[in-house]
């Protein structure tokens, strides 16, 4: 268990480093200039300056020395500050992460509240009008692109019913309280209903898949009811892939969260690194991206390790390949 | 069974599963109906007598008319050429790049699955690591590096197309993994079959066996998933054009034309819905036609 932990971690980590450098270099090739944005203000900058500002910040060297330079510095935990905040990096980034870390667990936690009992009830009635209707809302959620949702429900919501504000974080002047609350229920809404569809049809297959079990055939042989046949003998084994897919859903939450965020003016992490791409905020698009990245790790890296610890057959199989 | 369905073709057979799932029929006929629309993107528009770029500020969001069925844009463009102009664009898209990464993944789930030992190890910690990243962060940086810096000749930089390549490519780049996933499970299983053991035996080389004996025994699930990702694709594609990252105006796609119905959402907000029903419905109807598709092509499916 801990030799599978340490070979998942270390995998993880590999896949981090060779992340950081890609994306080192995809910055890199964004459109501008660090230089030319810095001079562009001052029209006594000759180019002889430019030069000795491009070779005072390092700039000059080739990307491997520049990046080696950049990861020294990020592993001491300076991540450089960011261009248009005039702020460490990290100082910015921190707050807003926690900000879609709220989004995203409120919205997973919504999910599986739905997709957890719909997809069992669909699997108790396979292909019945009920499972059919469920199938059909799967394939809208999965279907509907979230930022047009997202959109029609600003202009029901918000323009023409005006129950809910269009966007932000909360009104200004209105101390805390239960008025955030408002300004949550549009984004997990959206991040919901653009998820709930994938996760209810894998419940829905998992159940289906756990009812042709034998023991469940036994256990209905010696006469248990339908209800505790899925409740008390089912469940919990139909429950286990599930968590696989919890944690590869984390990047898609975080793109999922992206664009909500830009949708609604959520002061989270995906709008931050939006902002920071389209700002030329080098840093901040930079340290931004590979935040995310790790949270999509370490969620992958815990479900795997979790799917082991609960599942004992899963865990001899992962001690038979370590050995 | 009876006698007649022990007697029938196995590809009549496939037809009719599929013509059983009706909402995969549905979707095959309006998305033919929808790119045939798209073609004759042109011939409405002489019809109409109109231009679909040609702005008239004193038309702005007007009704719908005899003139303009569905009424005008923020710029005074006519909603439906530009609707159907559109859908060329998403359409193209959408299956280029489906079609380009099922090569890729075709190739490499081959591969791996018939190489075996490092290289599949190789290749499928690779395939991991792409389904674990955040996808839209990444497609985003990608769509916003500068083609100039990668050495490009500023003829193909400043094209007219250039966005439209740029998103096949980015979205190609990353969409390979669930056909390269597919496509190693059928090899590996495949590669264990009499067939292949004999053609082994009798000298045949790993390219002609996985080229000729393989591949055409994996067709099916590849099909299913190239068929699913199309929907996937316009999904991305819509999205990134919607943050104006993908596909430029002045041409028309239902992303960007989402883009501006945003900014006059207050005064303006049915500009809205046409554009984004058009992606769901085209979305939702490649998804029903890989579902179909792969009850009509799984071989162990009971009639």
């Amino acid at each position: 268990m801990a030799r599978f932990a340490a070979g998942r971690l270390l995998e993880s980590l590999v896949v981090l480093a060779a992340m950081s450098f890609a994306v080192y270099v995809l910055i890199g090739l964004m459109p501008g200039d660090p230089i030319d944005l810095m001079i562009s203000g001052n029209p006594k900058m000759t180019s002889e300056d430019a030069a000795r500002l491009r070779a005072l910040y390092g700039l000059d060297q080739p990307i491997v020395v520049r990046y080696g330079n950049w990861l020294t510095a990020a592993l001491q935990g300076d991540f450089g500050y960011s261009r248009s905040y005039t702020q460490p990096v990290l100082d910015i980034l921190l707050p807003r992460l926690g900000n879609s870390l709220l989004l995203m667990g409120i919205s997973l936690a919504a999910t599986l509240a739905i997709a957890i009992p719909l997809g069992i009830f669909a699997a108790v009635r396979p292909y019945s009008p009920a499972d059919n209707a469920i199938n059909l809302f799967c394939f809208a959620g999965i279907s509907v692109p979230s930022f047009w949702f997202a959109l029609l429900c600003i202009i029901l919501f918000a323009v023409k019913l005006g129950w809910l504000p269009a966007g932000g974080m909360a009104t200004v002047g209105a101390g805390s309280g239960l008025d955030p609350l408002q300004y949550l229920v549009m984004p997990v809404a959206v991040l919901t209903v653009t998820h709930v569809g994938s996760f209810t049809r894998f419940m829905r297959a998992s159940m289906i898949q756990t009812l042709r079990q034998d023991y469940i055939r036994t256990a209905r042989a010696k006469g248990v009811g339908p209800a505790r046949l899925v409740v008390g003998h089912a469940f919990q084994n139909a429950l286990l892939p599930l968590i696989t897919i919890v944690g590869l859903s984390f990047g898609s939450l975080f793109s999922g969260a992206l664009i909500t965020e830009i949708m609604f003016s959520w002061l989270g992490m995906g709008k931050l690194m939006y902002d920071a791409i389209l700002g030329n905020d080098y840093n901040l698009a930079l340290v931004g991206l590979l935040f995310a990245t790790a949270a999509t790790l370490l969620g992958n890296f815990l479900a795997d390790v979790a799917q082991v610890a609960v599942d004992p057959r899963v865990s001899f199989a992962a001690r038979e390949a370590t050995q | 069974m009876t006698v007649a369905a022990v007697s029938q073709s196995p590809s009549r057979r496939m037809w009719r599963r599929f013509l059983r799932h009706r909402l995969a029929v549905a979707s095959l006929l309006m998305l033919a109906t929808l790119a045939l629309a798209s073609l004759a993107a042109p011939l409405v528009e002489r019809l109409l007598g109109i231009d679909a770029n040609a702005a008239d500020l004193f038309l702005r969001m007007q009704p719908p008319s005899a003139q303009h069925p569905l009424g005008t844009d923020e710029l005074g463009r006519d909603l439906l050429c530009r609707l159907l102009y559109g859908g060329q664009v998403s359409l193209a898209v959408g299956l280029i790049a489906a079609v380009f990464s099922a090569i890729i993944g075709t190739a490499i789930g081959l591969v791996a699955g018939y190489a075996g030992g490092l290289a599949d190890r190789l290749l499928m910690r690779v395939n991991d690591a792409v389904i674990a990243l955040p996808m839209l962060p990444l497609l985003i940086v990608l769509a916003a590096v500068d083609l100039g810096k990668l050495g490009l000749p500023d003829t193909v930089v400043q094209s007219e197309h250039v966005s439209l390549y740029r998103i096949v490519v980015i979205v190609s780049l990353f969409g390979w993994n669930t056909v390269a996933r597919l496509v190693r499970a059928e090899t590996l299983a495949l590669r264990q079959r009499e067939f292949v053991r004999a053609a082994v035996a009798l000298g045949t080389t790993p390219r002609s066996i996985m080229w000729r004996h393989i591949l055409p025994n994996a067709v099916s699930p590849i099909i299913v998933a190239t068929t699913l990702s199309v929907g996937q694709i316009i999904l991305f594609e819509s999205t990134l054009s919607f943050l104006g990252l993908g596909i430029q105006p002045p041409t028309a796609s239902w992303g960007n034309m989402l883009t501006n119905a945003q900014e006059v959402i207050w005064s303006a907000p049915e500009l809205a819905v046409w554009p984004g029903l058009l992606i769901f419905l085209t979305v939702i109807a490649f998804n029903f036609l890989g579902d179909g598709l792969q009850d009509a092509l799984d071989p162990r499916a009971l009639d």
